[in-house]
């Protein structure tokens, strides 16, 4: 069972507190360090040519005009460095057998997606570079594109890579009776076709998304050095520099990577990508430092996409709505090629579909599918949300069917806070929770049973504009991730995390962290962390990160996993520090350690007045002067550390949306979200990250989705036609939060990254549904366009495939 | 080669560019303005936003030539005497941002929305930041921050 904390203890002054961010001041005023910035004596620029075809035969490349023109410096196609170049990395083959297609950086035979980088142009100045790639002549033989998810694993079907002899990348399993963690799953669906229960099958889609940092990635690399420097616009330096060393035989240790400024990642920048490689590449060619940095375009063609599975879902259930059973079948897009996590993602959701619920019998399969598109990879919540959508969506068919309230049905079927610690049928520990407690919130915020019966009456009276209530009692596994887990499932490595705390002569504290932020505010979190550890000033302590030279150890920041992980190495690390500090503390005190006591970052002698402050002591250690013999003169710690289990944060979020009948338009008109995310440390920051990861999953729900046209051109390859919403498309939310602490770190902290991305998707499409569902929809496609639901409404099917950019930004002709 | 000569943030400054130079390229790569930055190519995203003779501007979306003789305003230039805009404060207090990436265009995009309309509904708001994305906020705290900047004294000249 675990308690629910009504007013968190707040031992000390900083964690908890709304502290305005260390941040900020240099990005509102612009002093600001994006790798793009960045300029070095004698740098070179690189343009990259790329395939306009989704899979195509070079049959030769011309690059003497480009070489010709002014101030070009080199150019390179993929026979030029295909015995050099390397193959990028897939840090998790999810089966001994995956099929997985070398992928070179640049292409040298073939391209296999449009957008794939077939030539490279270095030139003085990124302009001349550009100019110069429209001059390379590439000859292309077009060949067949496999393009459709769904037939590209049929027999017969056009093969993305000919020479593989397969679409199927890998098929991964996990079924609860063979586990041991629960029953059969068909002896549950035979069951109930049996006796009178019900048996639900869905089929859904998740459709391709694009990461759209604000960012555009950026690298530059200098290789004057006796170590090659990188930056990198990344969310994973350290990584990186180990697939660099890995791939390219250079030394780990003469390999700097840097993250510097970093602008929004979302997992979009958890990527070793084939730009780093040939700038990397580029660099020690040329001898010259060498930059390149993406077009938004190049970046919505090339970086990678998420998403993107046919999801067939079979729910058992008793006649009362009891579930018993859970049959979940995916195929996931992997794109042209297996990705750095790859069909990684799609395998995380196996531990999600569940969800928060006690289901006796479970059966996951995933196909990893290889199509002529650009590459999938991580998009926040990587795979959690596809599985939150996939079970909050069919728990809401079950509802439909049964005859019941949504929010009952889940009651009916949840883990209750008396059962905690509970292990779920795929195998998991949920360590606390307080499902009750999160949506009696939820429901009292929204007013839940006075919009229901505004809903009831707008159905009585046939009004043109329906009101819909939608549900999603999420929960996630964050805090990536306990290093044995990540061995068992064939990941490539561990979960821990590092930080170093070092105590300066003048008091002040450095922080070092291997979590390597790019929006979410460590620098203020983890000096709040650290000012209550130590007790020092907030405004005293420094945290460093993302430059491999400084954070030496990390496995840098993703998956909701800096605070849990990393602020738990932060904790241990600051600790460390204090019992150091002690044996000097008791030695200038000449008292022992035994009687002494440390709080408000001042080491008394229990019972007198006598103490001394850490800072003084960090003095006279750095001073020496005094120290019991033997001592090492330092109090500098570090700490690494390896969750022992993920964390789960849940909540409850409800989404009222109305729908115009005869025209198809939605509009929100409320949005409630009450997370249990554990201890707060900074309440500002993680509203903000709440808010942000809301919208992205109503993006996903109403208008995001990347388009392809029957040649396999990104059709919705530009901003304009790529649908990011606005200020405009937006309404302002209503967050709270209940706090179950976490026990499975110091702090209490689960995570909150992904939190809003993962919830928001299904509630929205849930409240869409739920406007029309008695006028006999029950389902519609992502994104819910007004033209999606307005066929849905008119009986026609709500499943047609997106043709043009899903929503676009501007009405053709008022550009 | 086109000789152009305008003020940047208070400074005069001439020199001679490509007449394809855009306004946001001659800002960062030859004056160092590096503060203002590209976001898309499409003059979607708002992030190059500056102020052109007083009035906010993509600046991707301009000439280097067209500014030739006015008076440019970036990111770096709106702090006066180490005070900070109190466009810039509202975005720190109420947590306007994150990644900070799109925060210079959505600050100079916010203050010549004030200047326009000095006591916006937070409709007007959303409408008239409509042009500028920011992929991390999901905006509730932008329009709080402009909210916040117009209760302090941010659509004052």
């Amino acid at each position: 069972m675990t308690a629910l904390e009504e007013h968190p203890a707040t031992p000390a002054a900083e964690i908890g507190r709304d502290r305005r961010r260390k941040e900020d001041q240099r990005l509102i005023t612009g002093r600001t360090r994006w790798t793009d910035n960045i300029v070095l004596p004698g740098m070179l620029h690189l343009a990259m040519v790329r395939s306009p075809f989704a899979h195509a035969k070079i049959v030769s490349i011309d690059t003497a005009a480009a070489a010709e023109a002014p101030n070009v410096v080199a150019v390179i196609t993929g026979r030029d460095v295909a015995e050099e170049q390397g193959g990028l990395p897939n840090a998790w083959p999810i089966t001994p057998d995956q099929v997985t297609p070398v992928h070179p950086p640049i292409a040298v035979d073939r391209a296999t997606f449009a957008g794939e980088v077939v030539a490279v142009v270095a030139a003085r100045t990124a302009a001349e570079a550009r100019d110069a790639a429209e001059l390379v002549d590439v000859e292309y033989e077009e060949l067949p594109a496999a393009l459709d998810l769904r037939a590209a694993v049929e027999e017969g079907a056009v093969l993305a890579h000919p020479d593989l002899g397969t679409n199927k990348s890998a098929l991964w399993v996990f079924d609860s009776g063979t586990a041991g963690t629960g029953g059969d799953v068909e002896e549950a669906i035979t069951k109930a076709r049996a006796d009178g229960g019900i048996v639900l099958e869905r089929e859904y889609r998740q459709q391709r998304l694009i990461p759209a940092f604000m960012e555009p990635r950026s690298v530059v690399v200098d290789p004057t050095g006796e170590q090659i420097t990188m930056w990198s616009a990344t969310q994973i330096p350290h990584i990186l520099r180990f697939l660099l060393a890995a791939v390219t035989g250079v030394a780990e240790s003469k390999v700097r990577v840097i993250a510097p400024d970093v602008g929004g990642g979302f997992g979009g920048k958890l990527q070793s990508t084939p730009e780093e490689f040939i700038t990397f590449l580029l660099a020690r060619r040329l001898g010259k430092p060498v930059k390149y940095t993406e077009t938004r375009s190049e970046s919505l063609v090339a970086g990678h996409h998420g998403r993107d599975q046919w999801q067939k879902l079979t729910l058992a259930a008793t006649a009362d709505g009891t579930v018993t059973g859970l049959k979940v079948e995916l195929l996931a897009d992997l794109g042209s090629y297996v990705a750095l996590v790859g069909g990684g993602v799609p395998v995380l959701g196996a531990f999600m579909f569940n969800a928060i619920y006690k289901i006796p019998a479970y059966h996951f399969a995933c196909q990893t599918v290889l199509t002529n598109k650009t590459w999938t990879d991580a998009y926040r919540g990587a795979g959690r949300p596809e599985a939150t959508f996939g079970i909050e969506r069919i728990m809401d068919e079950l509802a439909a069917e049964v005859g019941v309230d949504p929010l009952a049905i889940r009651e009916k079927n949840w883990i209750t806070h008396e059962e905690f610690p509970f292990t779920t049928v795929a195998g998991l520990t949920y360590d606390s929770g307080n499902y009750e407690a999160a949506t009696a919130r939820a429901k009292e915020m929204f007013g839940y049973d006075e919009l229901r019966a505004e809903q009831a009456k707008r159905r009585e009276s046939n009004d043109p504009v329906q009101l819909g209530i939608g549900i999603s009692t999420f929960t996630e596994m964050c805090g990536l991730a306990p290093s044995r887990v990540l061995g068992s499932l064939d990941y490539g490595a561990g979960g821990w995390e590092h930080a170093s705390v070092r105590m300066l002569a003048t008091g002040k504290v450095e922080v070092v962290t291997g979590a390597s932020p790019h929006g979410q505010g460590h620098e203020t979190a983890f000096s709040q962390i650290v000012a209550d550890r130590l007790g020092v000033p907030f405004e005293d302590v420094e945290v460093l990160h993302g430059d491999t030279q400084i954070a030496h150890r990390g496995l840098d920041t993703y998956g909701s996993r800096s605070l849990v992980v990393g602020g738990e190495a932060v904790v241990r690390a600051a600790d460390k520090v204090i019992e150091k500090a002690k044996v000097v503390a008791a030695h200038l005190l000449e008292a022992s350690a035994d009687d002494l006591e440390f709080s408000g970052g001042r080491f008394s002698v229990r019972g007198t007045d006598q103490g001394v402050s850490i800072a003084e002591v960090a003095l006279a250690t750095f001073a020496a002067h005094n120290l019991p013999d033997g001592l090492e003169p330092s109090l500098d710690s570090d700490a690494t550390y390896d969750p022992v289990n993920f964390s789960f944060p849940h909540g409850t979020h409800l989404c009222a949306i109305e729908v115009d009948t005869e025209t198809g338009a939605l509009s929100m008109r409320k949005y409630v979200a009450c997370d249990d995310i554990g201890t707060v440390i900074n309440p500002l920051i993680v509203a903000g990250q709440v808010h942000g990861g809301l919208v992205q999953g109503i993006a996903q729900a109403l208008w995001e989705e990347a388009v392809y046209d029957e040649a396999g051109t990104l059709v919705s390859g530009s901003f304009v036609d790529y649908l990011l919403p606005t200020a405009a498309d937006t309404i302002t939310f209503d967050i709270d939060h209940t706090i179950t602490p976490a026990t499975s770190n110091t702090l209490g902290t689960k995570g909150v990254g992904e939190a809003g991305t993962i919830a928001s998707t299904p509630a929205v499409v849930n409240a869409v549904v739920d406007a029309v569902r008695h006028l006999g929809v029950h389902d519609i496609q992502m994104p819910c366009t007004p033209e999606r639901v307005w066929k849905a409404i008119n009986g026609a099917s709500a499943h047609t495939p997106t043709v043009e950019a899903a929503v676009p930004h501007f009405e053709g002709g008022e550009q | 080669m086109t000789r152009i000569s305008l003020k940047v943030d208070g400074q005069n400054v001439s020199d001679d560019v490509e007449p394809r130079t855009l306004l946001v390229h001659y800002l960062r790569e030859q004056l160092g303005k590096t503060g203002t930055v590209i976001g898309c190519d499409t003059s979607n995203c708002g992030a190059c936003t500056v102020h052109l003779d007083g009035r906010s501007v993509k600046s991707c979306n301009v000439l280097a030539v067209q500014a030739d003789g006015s008076e440019v305003t970036t990111i770096e230039g709106l702090s006066a005497n180490g005070r900070l805009h109190p466009v810039q404060e509202a975005f720190r207090e109420c947590h306007g941002l994150q990644c900070g990436y799109c925060t210079p265009g959505m600050i100079m995009q916010s203050v010549d929305l004030l200047q326009e309309n000095p006591h916006p509904t937070e409709e007007e708001i959303r409408l008239g930041l409509e042009g500028n994305l920011c992929r991390c906020t999901g905006y509730h705290n932008i329009v709080k921050a402009v909210q916040y900047a117009a209760d302090n004294g941010g659509g004052d000249k």
